[in-house]
């Protein structure tokens, strides 16, 4: 085993006895160019709309009722919007825990309407949670407090949000449950 | 003479018929009022425009005592179902103090026999089956409707001139 680690050293330690540093330096750039950008669009792929779907379609069914999909201005959601979050380490970050999501969905662990159900509690919880903890940072990608003008919010919004989110007592998902799902049994949830 | 007037009706009929829209009928109350479908009956009508849904949260009069409150603010998606009520998110007794919300009557948590129960009673949970939203939109007929104050305070003054 250590032989192997020190075959494995001298080689790369030795300079390169047949390519040139040009062909080595240029070609290292543009594999680098290559993987990084392929691993970029792997990633982003895993962010769509169609991928997303492909397993999860009847959230999308939901989805389309709410006002995330269907408003006036044509401005709309997808589910990467909410549920990954944009900067790119927290991002992977998510994406290395739902690779988790993957192993379910190959054993099957979700894989009925009925078993989705039975667990629509407990998902949304996790959702719950996550946006709780990091003080609901997916709404705010797009729904900046800063610049939020009361006096275009009804009188019922615009008491709650320049008193509770104003002060920091309550985040968005305190109180913004269920704006792009269905909701579960929401016995024993404060606020129900 | 009745067999002068038969044609006479005859071209009549023919004549609304050919002009649907302007066809006119009496209301009760004399109002004037063009035929509500807006278009012949072999055309498809131009659908009315949807209305807002006055979202000011200032309640309305009652028109009667016992009419069920109408909703004075929007309700879009609100899920009403066997797993939630969002209505009562905000207006059931629990929640009031934090919402400041109109509190579900007291009637909602009694059962058929009038016994109370500790939440809304399974017959009253539908919200929407007597509350309801209300347009901002001119009327298509004006409401005759008179309640009972005007009634009484009518009947009032007629006694009093006898």
């Amino acid at each position: 085993m250590i032989e192997l680690v020190k075959r494995y050293w001298r080689t790369i330690s030795t300079p390169s006895k047949y390519f040139s540093l040009g062909f080595l330096s240029l070609g290292g750039f543009i594999m680098g160019i290559i993987f990084w950008g392929g691993f970029n669009t792997a990633m982003e792929f895993t962010n769509t709309e169609v991928f997303c779907t492909s397993c999860h379609e009847n959230l999308y069914e939901e989805l389309q009722y709410t006002i995330h999909f269907n408003n006036r201005s044509g401005v709309r959601a997808i589910c990467s919007s909410c549920h990954v979050p944009h900067d790119w380490t927290d991002k992977i970050a998510r994406k290395m825990q739902a690779s988790k999501e993957v192993w379910a969905w190959v054993t099957g662990t979700i894989n009925t309407p009925e078993k989705f159900e039975a667990r629509r509690r407990t998902l949304a919880e996790h959702e719950w949670h996550r946006l709780k903890a990091n003080d609901s940072l997916e709404c705010r990608n797009c729904h900046e407090y800063e610049y939020m003008d009361f006096t275009w919010q009804s009188a019922r919004a615009e008491q709650q949000h320049s008193t509770a989110l104003a002060s920091g007592e309550k985040t968005c998902i305190d109180c913004h449950k269920g704006i792009a799902h269905k909701l579960p049994d929401m016995t024993g949830v404060p606020g129900f | 003479m009745r067999f002068t007037v038969f044609p006479l009706v005859m071209l009549a009929c023919f004549f609304a018929g050919n002009s649907m829209a302007e066809v006119r009928a009496d209301g009760e109350g004399g109002q004037d009022i063009a035929t509500l479908r807006g278009a012949p009956i072999h055309t498809e009508s131009q659908p009315p425009r949807m209305d807002r849904v006055d979202n000011s949260s200032i309640k309305r009069q009652r028109a009667y005592p016992m009419q069920p409150p109408m909703i004075p603010h929007k309700i879009d998606g609100y899920q009403v179902d066997l797993k939630v009520n969002q209505c009562l998110a905000c207006h059931s007794r629990r929640r009031t103090e934090d919402s400041q919300a109109t509190m579900v009557s007291v009637t909602h948590y009694m059962d058929r026999e009038g016994n109370f129960l500790a939440d809304v009673s399974p017959r009253r949970y539908f919200c929407e089956q007597c509350h309801v939203t209300q347009a901002v939109t001119e009327p298509l007929l004006t409401n005759e409707f008179v309640d009972i104050d005007s009634l009484i305070t009518a009947r009032s003054k007629v006694e009093k001139k006898q």
